[in-house]
C-alpha cells in the first residue's frame, strides 16, 4: 500500500474553519479543491454547527475514501475544536483501532494547514521553539494507532503577510498536490524525506 | 358599428387585449406590443370596430400615465435617488439633452421651425419605460450595469415629463392658446402673484397633507377591514390630487408624482402600490390599445419612405448618441450596446407630449400624426432591435450580458420578505437587522404597524396572501420568504401564492401545529418551524439539569430528541395521505402518539457516542491488548 498505486483515489478534505468568511487563505484553497474529480470536501462547521458529530454517517465517509487531508488552521499549534471533537467521537475503538479496528488500515492521511508564522519561526532557535513536524506529534499518534499511512503536512506559512498572487500560488499547488494524490503520483516513502510537501511539490509528485 | 354604448366599447377593447396580449406574449414580443397591436386591430384601419371616439378612449387613458407617475413616485425613496444620483443625472440629463439637440437639428434641417424642431426633440429624446423595463426583466438583465443604467436614465426622462409639459407649450407661437384640460381653472381670473401662491398653496397642501393626514386616515380605513375600501380610498387619493392640480393648472402627472414620494417612506407604500397598480396596468393597456387604433396607417401608406425613413434616423440618432454616451460612463463594450440598443426606441410619453403640444399648437397635426406613427413604430420594433442585439451583436464581441454580476437591490428592496411581525417575526426581523441584514416586513395589523414604526422599523401595512403585495414588497428579487404569521389557513394561502408565481423564493413557515406541519410539508414546503417546539425543547433541557443531568449532556440530548422529531413528522406526512380521511380523523392523535413514545424509546435504548464510553476499551485491555 505504501507504493505509487495507478487507480484513481478517493480523496476527502476534512475541512475545519470557524469562522471561514474571515479567512483569505483557506478560502482560496477550498475554492483550489472544489471541483476536483474524486476530491470531496467536508465542511465540518457547516455540517455540525452544535458539534453533534454524526459519528455513522463520518465512518461511512471515510470508509468510502482513500485518502483523509485533514485542512485547518494551525490554531495553538493545533486544529480548531471541532476537529478533535470529531476525532473524539468518530475514531472509534473496535471501528478505528484496537483488535477489531481496522476500517482505516492502509488509508492514507495528512494534515493541510495554513500558519500565520513564518517558516524560520518554526526551529528550534525560533520564536515557536518547535518544528511543525514535531507539534504534529498527536496526529501523526493518531494515525500510526489506526494504522494509516502518514504524510508530512502542507503548509502555508505567514499567512498574515501574504499577497494574493502568492495566496494564488499556494492555493495552485494545494489542488496540484490534490490531484497527484488521487492519480497515486506521490511515494508515501519518498516524500517523507521533506518536512512539508510543498518544500519541493515537483520531487514529491514524481518528478 | 359605433356608439352602441358602454358595454359594447369596454367589449371591444377588454376582447382586443384578452386575445391579443397572451399571443403577443407568447411570441416574445411583451405585452406592450401586443396592446398596440390590439389597438391597430380593431382601429379604424383594421376591424374598423372603433373608430372617432378612440379620441375619447386616449383622453381617458391617459389617467393610466398619471397613476404610472404615482407608482413611480412610490419607488422613488430618497435613498435610492441618492445611490444613482450619477448615473440619473449625469448620464440621463445628458441622454434627454444631447439626443434632443441631435434631433431638434436634423428636425430643423428637414425643413421645421426652430421652436417645433425643438419640442420634437425633446418629445423623441425619450424612451419607453414601459417596454425597456419590462423587456429588461423578462430577461433578467435589470441588475446588470446596463439595466441599472436603463433604468437610471427611464428615471430622468420620466422626471423630465414634468418640467416638458411646463416648457412646451412656452415654445408655442405666438404665445400660448388657454386649454380647458379638466375642468374650467380655479385661478384664471386671479392676478399673476395670486396665481403663484394659490399653485404653492397646492403643492404644499400635497406635500403637508401626504406627511400628516394620509396615516391616520389610512390607519382609520384599514381598521374597518374591508380590502374594497382601502383600494377606494386610493383611487380617491390619486383623482383628487389630480383635480386639485388640473384645477390650479399644473400637471396632475405631476401632482400625483410628488403625492407618490412624499408617501414613498409610508408602512401603507406597498398596499397603494398593490391596490394602484392593476388599475395603472388596465388604463396603461388602454391607453396603448388607444394609441394603436390611433395610428394614422393611411399617412404611413401614402408616404412609406418618410415614415420609414424617419424611423431609422430616429433609431440611428438615439443609438448612437447612447453609444457615445455609454462609452463617456465606462461602461464595458457588451454592456453599452445593451443599454444603448435597449433605450433606442421612442416612447409612451411621446404620445401624451405629442397630443399636448398639438392642442397647444407647437406641433402642427401634419406633423404629429406621422411622428406619432415612427414612434409607435419605433416602440414596436424594439423586440426585434433587441433581438439583432441578442442574436448578431452580442456574440461577436464575445461575452454574453449576463454577467457573473452580483445581485444588487436596485430597487431598494431587502432579500428577505417577513410575513407577520408579531411574536415570532419580530424576533426574527430583530436577529436579522442585530446582523446588518435588512427585511422588508408586511403586517396587516395597522395598529401594530403604526406603533413598530414608532420604533424606526421597516414596517409595511398589508395582507401578505395578495400576490399584487408580495410583488411590491419585491418578492421577484428577494431570496428568502418567512412567513410568521399564526393564522394557519393565511400560512397556507401565502405559501401557495410564493409557489406559484414566485418559484424561486425560498419559503420558511410557521406551522402553529402538528397538523398544520403536515398540511405545510404536503404543500411542497421543505422548511416547516413548529412554533413551540423549541421553547418546550429548551424547558426539558432545563428540567434535566434540574434532576442532575449535566449541561452538555442535556443540550445534545435535546437536540438529538428533535433531530428524531423532524424525521419522524416527515414519515408521517407522507405515510397520512394514504389512509381515508375519517379514520385518520379518530385515530390519528392516538397512533402518532405512540409512534413518537416508540421511536423515543429506541433511540434512547441505541449506544450514541461510543468513543467517550470505555467500556469496550477496557474489556479489551483486561484481555491483555495494548491500546
Amino acid at each position: 500500500m505504501e507504493g505509487v498505486s495507478t487507480a484513481m483515489r478517493q480523496v476527502l478534505i476534512v475541512f475545519a474553519h470557524p469562522a471561514l468568511e474571515r479567512s483569505r487563505v483557506n478560502r482560496a484553497l477550498i475554492e483550489a479543491a472544489a471541483g476536483v474529480e474524486g476530491v470531496r470536501i467536508h465542511d465540518l462547521y457547516e455540517a455540525y454547527p452544535d458539534f453533534d458529530i454524526d459519528v455513522a454517517h463520518e465512518q461511512r465517509l471515510l470508509e468510502a475514501h482513500d485518502v483523509v487531508v485533514l485542512q485547518h488552521p494551525f490554531f495553538w499549534y493545533s486544529a480548531p475544536a471541532i476537529l478533535k471533537q470529531w476525532q473524539d467521537l468518530v475514531l472509534e475503538h473496535g471501528w478505528a483501532y484496537g483488535h477489531a479496528g481496522t476500517a482505516l488500515r492502509g488509508k492514507w492521511t495528512l494534515n493541510a494547514i495554513t500558519a500565520g508564522g513564518g517558516e524560520d519561526s518554526y526551529r528550534h532557535e525560533g520564536g515557536n521553539r518547535f518544528e511543525i513536524g514535531e507539534l504534529l506529534a498527536p496526529f501523526e499518534a493518531t494515525a500510526r494507532l489506526c494504522r494509516m499511512v502518514w504524510l508530512p503536512p502542507f503548509v502555508v506559512h505567514g499567512t498574515h503577510r501574504l499577497g494574493d498572487a502568492e495566496i494564488d500560488a499556494h492555493a495552485g499547488d494545494y489542488r496540484r498536490l490534490l490531484i497527484g494524490l488521487r492519480d497515486g503520483a506521490v511515494d508515501a516513502a519518498a516524500a517523507r524525506r521533506w518536512p512539508r510537501l510543498n518544500m519541493d511539490l515537483t520531487a514529491v509528485l514524481g518528478g | 358599428m359605433h356608439g352602441q354604448g358602454f358595454f359594447y366599447q369596454a367589449f371591444v377593447y377588454l376582447l382586443a387585449a384578452v386575445v391579443s396580449v397572451p399571443i403577443a406574449k407568447r411570441l416574445g414580443l411583451g405585452s406592450v406590443l401586443g396592446y398596440l397591436l390590439a389597438g391597430i386591430a380593431i382601429g379604424p384601419w383594421g376591424l374598423r370596430l372603433v373608430g372617432e371616439e378612440g379620441a375619447d378612449v386616449l383622453h381617458f387613458a391617459e389617467f393610466g400615465v398619471v397613476m404610472m407617475l404615482f407608482l413611480i413616485g412610490l419607488e422613488l425613496q430618497p435613498s435610492l435617488l441618492w445611490r444613482l444620483r450619477v448615473p440619473i443625472l449625469g448620464l440621463g440629463g445628458l441622454q434627454v439633452a444631447v439626443t434632443a439637440a441631435v434631433l431638434a437639428a436634423i428636425a430643423v434641417a428637414l425643413g421645421l421651425p426652430w421652436n417645433a424642431g425643438i419640442a420634437a426633440g425633446l418629445i423623441l429624446a425619450l424612451s419607453s419605460t414601459a417596454i425597456v423595463l419590462q423587456t429588461l426583466e423578462e430577461k433578467g438583465l435589470l441588475k446588470t450595469d446596463a439595466g441599472q443604467s436603463a433604468f437610471s436614465v427611464l428615471l430622468f426622462q420620466d422626471i423630465a415629463v414634468i418640467p416638458m409639459l411646463a416648457v412646451l407649450p412656452l415654445l408655442a407661437v405666438g404665445g400660448t392658446r388657454t386649454i380647458a384640460s379638466g375642468g374650467t381653472s380655479w385661478i384664471d381670473g386671479l392676478p399673476p402673484v395670486a396665481k403663484t401662491l394659490v399653485v404653492l398653496a397646492a403643492v404644499v397642501a400635497i406635500v403637508v397633507g401626504g406627511r400628516y393626514l394620509t396615516r391616520p386616515a389610512f390607519r382609520f380605513i384599514a381598521r374597518a377591514r374591508l380590502r374594497e375600501l382601502f383600494t377606494a380610498a386610493a383611487l380617491l387619493l390619486v383623482i383628487a390630487i389630480a383635480l386639485l392640480m388640473s384645477r390650479v393648472g399644473l400637471s396632475p402627472a405631476l401632482g400625483t408624482f410628488l403625492a407618490g414620494v412624499v408617501l414613498a417612506n409610508s408602512e401603507y407604500r406597498h398596499e397603494l402600490e398593490g391596490d394602484i397598480e392593476p388599475f395603472k396596468g388596465l388604463l396603461l393597456g388602454l391607453f396603448f390599445i388607444a394609441v394603436g387604433a390611433s395610428v394614422d396607417f393611411g399617412l404611413v401608406a401614402a408616404r412609406p419612405t418618410l415614415v420609414v425613413g424617419l424611423v431609422a434616423t430616429l433609431l440611428a440618432t438615439k443609438l448612437v448618441v447612447l453609444l457615445v454616451l455609454g462609452r463617456a460612463f465606462g461602461m464595458g463594450t457588451d454592456q453599452n450596446l445593451l443599454f444603448s440598443f435597449a433605450l433606442a426606441q421612442g416612447g409612451e410619453f411621446a404620445f401624451v407630449l405629442f397630443s399636448f403640444a398639438s392642442q397647444h399648437g407647437v406641433l402642427p397635426v401634419s406633423v404629429t400624426g406621422p411622428l406619432v406613427a415612427v414612434v409607435a413604430l419605433s416602440m414596436a420594433l424594439t423586440p426585434l432591435v433587441m433581438l439583432v442585439h441578442e442574436r448578431l451583436v452580442a456574440p461577436r464581441i464575445g461575452r454574453r450580458e449576463g454577467g457573473a454580476r452580483e445581485p444588487d437591490a436596485i430597487t431598494g428592496s431587502s432579500q428577505v420578505i417577513i410575513a407577520g411581525y408579531g411574536r415570532v417575526g419580530s424576533v426574527i426581523g430583530r436577529l436579522l437587522a442585530a446582523n446588518g441584514i435588512s427585511a422588508t416586513v408586511l403586517d396587516h395589523d395597522s395598529d401594530h404597524v403604526e406603533l413598530l414604526r414608532r420604533f424606526g422599523q421597516r414596517v409595511f401595512y398589508g395582507d401578505a396572501s395578495r400576490h399584487d403585495l408580495l410583488h411590491a414588497a419585491g418578492a421577484g428579487s428577494a431570496r428568502v420568504l418567512v412567513i410568521a404569521i399564526d393564522d394557519p389557513d393565511k400560512v397556507l394561502q401565502i405559501v401557495e401564492t410564493a409557489h406559484r408565481y414566485y418559484p424561486h423564493l425560498q419559503v420558511l413557515a410557521r406551522a402553529v401545529s402538528r397538523t398544520h406541519a403536515y398540511e405545510l410539508l404536503d404543500a411542497g414546503v421543505e422548511l416547516v418551524y413548529r412554533e413551540n417546539l423549541d421553547t418546550s425543547l429548551q424547558m426539558g433541557v432545563d428540567v434535566m439539569r434540574a434532576m442532575g443531568v449535566r449541561a452538555y449532556e442535556a443540550g445534545r440530548r435535546a437536540r438529538l430528541f428533535r433531530r428524531h422529531d423532524e424525521l419522524g413528522l416527515r414519515e408521517l406526512a407522507a405515510m397520512r395521505e394514504d389512509r381515508p380521511a375519517y379514520i385518520r380523523r379518530a385515530r390519528q392523535q392516538l397512533e402518532e402518539l405512540e409512534r413518537i413514545l416508540t421511536a423515543d424509546r429506541l433511540e434512547a435504548d441505541e449506544q450514541r457516542d461510543a468513543a467517550w464510553d470505555t467500556r469496550t476499551l477496557r474489556e479489551e485491555m483486561a484481555g491483555g491488548v495494548e491500546r
